[in-house]
């Protein structure tokens, strides 16, 4: 399915879903709330099959934190991207590690760096970094460490 | 130190494989349940070589940052380093000369052969047998001399720039190329020989370890571990990038699920890259060797992706630009970080001897993981 | 004139003339021991040495070449080096068990050394069930396994020992099945009875195809007795770091190390004995010109030179084959080689009683 395509099948799903410009790949926005119906959605439906999860990540921007999910379909290799933005004193979101176990990994990941708390999540504590550093988010923009890091 | 590891019935014991053993390539902590013999829960601990890339990067700028990528799966640094360049050049919207497509895609193809050689050696050693680690370190320096002679470097070779290459091809290397052809294309047989077809390492590897192809899609497995479970997913195949789609190779697959399957794979990966270098030595076009960019590069405000097939599966590099001359966020999706997830998956109820196995097809390289 | 069993003989009659009998019989058992510990030394350097080089060979690499004119004094250098090591009991461990177990494995590897027929009429002692206590002792070496695996308190160590264990007691039993074609063939326990009934030939070549069966399951069975690759689960260095003996540092690693080394010779020597013919030379038939000139060589030199192939062939497996897991090998011995053994035993004893056999 082109872009087009798949921008009229995802209103329907999800009317308040917005879409930003530009980018080879679909980029939709949308509500933390609506994300796990959302992505059970696009899991099961046949004309959409997205059963791959290929990134999970977070970006901050110094006033909202926004989670993106790059999604990719076996069958008719289309791809799109869910982002949804997530308030910065208290960012929560549903897990979606049942639909692709990939994520449970990435929640892990995403979890420690950033602070996100996934609702739901099988297992969720510090994945690469060592004890001691629940609570840090070192990839937030204003993590400090004056001992380790040094700015150029 | 750990928390405890979900329940543990009478006659568990809780063994520590690693962070430093002989068997785990790179710094990797599993602790594993057992009950006699029969693995129960796999649990991987990781961090032990984190150098929080990601974080570094946003403070390099777009020509420096392409270099800490040789760091991360340093069996495919080439590879690693391609796909920084092609998502910067992505950005700026250069077009790359021809001479500097083909000799990325051969570079590639001769650190995919490099890659594969090691992990062959690797997974002979875990296994016991002691003589084919020499045997493909043997092949392996006659690439790094090679790689030598036009990169300046042997393990992580920091050749590629967002345009092209760093440097032109040493006048020796096409001819140095085709003698090692003749020479790898004699001895992968012997290969076959001394391990694929010796039953003992058959019988090590058959029935250990199966994945079917819904688990390798769900648990986000690519590469060589996916394609064993009959899974497509090769992605200079399916989103070809540089020159792919003009070249002839194959897709291989084997539908076995098991690391018999998955070892299988690896090794015709290799003869097929013998056979893209061969379609590609002899015509390398004349040109420019890398496009004019700016010295200070600026990407626009935006957000790029790519993705490329390095010898582990697909490595994605996604970047979040502001217009500035450093990136805002990078994230590296690397290949071991999912495969390395369904380790726990393929490994209960199966035997200690088998997780060696296991490991060894999976082909996880720490760093890549830990990043 | 120079050969081993006229020395003893000669010195034997010295001593009887100059001293008492009982002296006599004290000052050649001093002498006895003095020379298997001689020989389970000058065994221990020779064997490390080959294995390194032969190893080396194989994966197209040089081995030690510094120290001494090619290398050939590393042994001397390495027992340098564990003797002077700490040697260290972990924390926990069993003392007693810990200490005893090296020691167990050597006693029995040199008791094993007493029925073997070195040369011509040299034996220590030609006991008329020779190959029977060969059989006995060498089951011995379970126990000081065990023991090192359970005294060193150590989850490795223990799973290491437990698995050995299995996998020597499984198969002792084919090794033994083996060890019975020839003793059929032969009629008698006795090793110099067997080494004189194949002065017209050796049982690998008189004994056709069963025999040829039983050496080569022989030779599997020993490679598992010995924990040598592709059996050697117990020391799997990318599983389990070394095993049943990871706690031991210094001396007593010198001692395990060497035990297993003087077993594989030990091993090689029986199946030297047993099949090739021991210290007799190669004969054929009626080719009286040709076995003439055989018999200029020693017999000592037939005897070690048949070891010394059998212990190359023994560590070319090593290098060549990976390991098998330990329900593989369990699998291959009693689902595969038990039942080949029992029926090529009945196999021999019909040949032997039918005499089809050259």
């Amino acid at each position: 399915m082109s872009n087009e395509e798949l921008k009229v099948k995802i209103t329907e799903l999800l009317p308040a879903a917005t879409f930003e410009e530009g980018g080879e790949w679909l980029t939709t926005n949308i509500e933390p709330k609506d994300w796990l119906p959302l992505a059970q959605q696009l899991r099961n439906d046949d004309s959409l099959y997205f059963d791959y999860l290929f990134c999970l990540t977070c970006i901050d921007w110094k006033t909202h934190l926004t989670m993106v999910y790059h999604l990719s379909s076996t069958k008719y290799r289309h791809n799109i991207v869910i982002k949804s933005k997530l308030d910065r004193s208290n960012p929560e979101i549903e897990t979606v590690s049942h639909i692709w176990r990939t994520a449970e990994f990435h929640e892990r990941e995403v979890y420690e760096m950033f602070g996100v708390n996934f609702l739901n999540h099988p297992d969720l504590r510090l994945l690469i970094l060592p004890d001691g550093w629940e609570g840090k988010n070192p990839l937030r923009k204003d993590f400090e460490d004056p001992i380790n890091m040094i700015k150029l | 130190m750990f928390e405890e590891v979900g329940t543990t019935t009478e006659g568990d014991i809780i063994i520590n494989v690693g962070p430093q053993h002989p068997a785990t390539h790179g710094v990797l902590h599993l602790v594993i349940t057992l009950n006699g013999e029969t693995i129960k829960k796999v649990e991987p601990h990781l961090g032990y070589i984190h150098r929080s890339i990601e974080k570094m990067c946003e403070s390099l700028s777009y020509r420096q940052f392409i270099y800490v990528t040789s760091r991360m799966d340093y069996l495919s640094s080439h590879i690693n380093n391609h796909a920084c360049a092609l998502c910067v050049e992505k950005g700026l919207q250069v077009e790359v000369p021809p001479r500097a497509q083909v000799i990325r895609v051969l570079m590639d193809e001769l650190t995919r052969i490099a890659s594969h050689e090691l992990w062959w050696g690797a997974m002979a050693m875990d296994l016991g047998a002691f003589t084919p680690f020499f045997h493909a370190f043997r092949e392996r320096e006659s690439i790094n001399d090679i790689m030598e002679e036009t990169c300046g470097a042997r393990l992580t070779m920091n050749y590629m720039v967002p345009g092209g290459v760093m440097q032109d091809l040493h006048p020796n290397f096409q001819k140095k190329v085709k003698e090692f052809m003749q020479l790898y294309k004699r001895k992968i047989h012997e290969y076959d020989e001394l391990v694929t077809g010796n039953i003992i390492f058959q019988n090590r590897m058959k029935n250990v370890g199966y994945l079917s192809a819904e688990d390798a899609v769900s648990y986000g497995c690519s590469g060589p571990a996916a394609r064993g479970s009959g899974v497509s997913c090769d992605i200079r195949k399916i989103y070809p990038y540089e020159i792919y789609d003009k070249l002839e190779f194959d897709e291989v697959l084997e539908t076995g699920g098991d690391s018999f399957a998955r070892y299988m794979v690896r090794i015709r990966e290799m003869q097929q890259s013998i056979h893209i270098i061969e379609q590609l030595i002899d015509n390398i076009p004349e040109g420019d060797f890398q496009a004019k960019t700016k010295a200070v590069l600026k990407l626009p405000k935006g957000e790029f992706y790519t993705r490329v097939e390095t010898a582990r599966g697909e490595l994605g590099v996604y970047i979040v630009s502001e217009g500035g001359t450093t990136p805002y966020r990078i994230k590296f999706r690397s290949p071991g970080f999912s495969n390395l997830s369904v380790l726990d998956h393929i490994a209960r109820g199966s035997k200690l001897g088998d997780l060696v196995a296991m490991m060894g097809t999976l082909d996880l390289v720490i760093p890549d993981i830990d990043r | 004139m120079w050969s081993f069993s006229n020395i003893a003989n000669n010195l034997h009659k010295w001593l009887s003339e100059t001293f008492n009998p009982t002296m006599t019989l004290i000052i050649e058992m001093v002498l006895a021991g003095v020379a298997v510990i001689g020989l389970f030394a000058a065994l221990g350097l020779v064997l490390v040495i080959m294995e390194r080089k032969v190893s080396a060979w194989m994966q197209i690499r040089l081995g030690p070449n510094r120290v001494g004119p090619k290398g050939m004094l590393q042994s001397l250098a390495d027992t340098l080096k564990l003797l002077v090591k700490e040697g260290l009991t972990p924390n926990g461990a069993d003392k007693l068990l810990f200490n005893l177990a090296p020691f167990v494995a050597m006693i029995v590897a040199m008791l094993l050394m007493a029925p073997i027929a070195f040369a011509k009429d040299f034996q220590l002692w030609d006991l008329n069930i020779g190959v029977l206590y060969v059989s006995a002792i060498s089951s011995i070496m379970v126990i000081s396994i065990l023991m090192a695996g359970w005294a060193s308190n150590n989850k490795y160590s223990l799973m290491g020992a437990m698995r050995s264990g299995a996998q020597i007691v499984s198969y002792e039993l084919s090794a033994g099945l083996s060890i019975l074609a020839v003793v059929v063939m032969t009629g008698s326990l006795q090793v110099s009875d067997i080494i004189y009934s194949q002065a017209d030939g050796w049982w690998i070549f008189k004994g056709h195809i069963p025999m040829v069966i039983a050496f080569v399951t022989f030779i599997i069975a020993v490679t598992a007795e010995t924990n040598r690759a592709p059996f050697d689960l117990a020391e799997a260095e990318s599983e389990l770091t070394a095993g049943f003996h990871t706690e031991y540092s210094g001396m007593k690693f010198a001692l395990f190390f060497l035990a297993e080394y003087v077993n594989v010779f030990i091993v090689c020597a029986i199946g030297a004995t047993l099949f090739l013919g021991g210290w007799m030379p190669f004969h054929i038939g009626n080719w009286t010109q040709f076995n003439h000139v055989m018999d200029y060589i020693p017999s000592s030199i037939w005897f070690f030179g048949k070891t010394f192939f059998l212990i190359f062939v023994i560590m070319w497996f090593r290098w060549t084959f990976p390991r098998l897991r330990i329900d593989q090998l369990l699998n291959l011995e009693w689902k595969y080689l038990l039942p080949i053994s029992m029926i090529n035993l009945l196999i021999v004893t019909a040949m032997a009683i039918l005499k089809w056999h050259f």
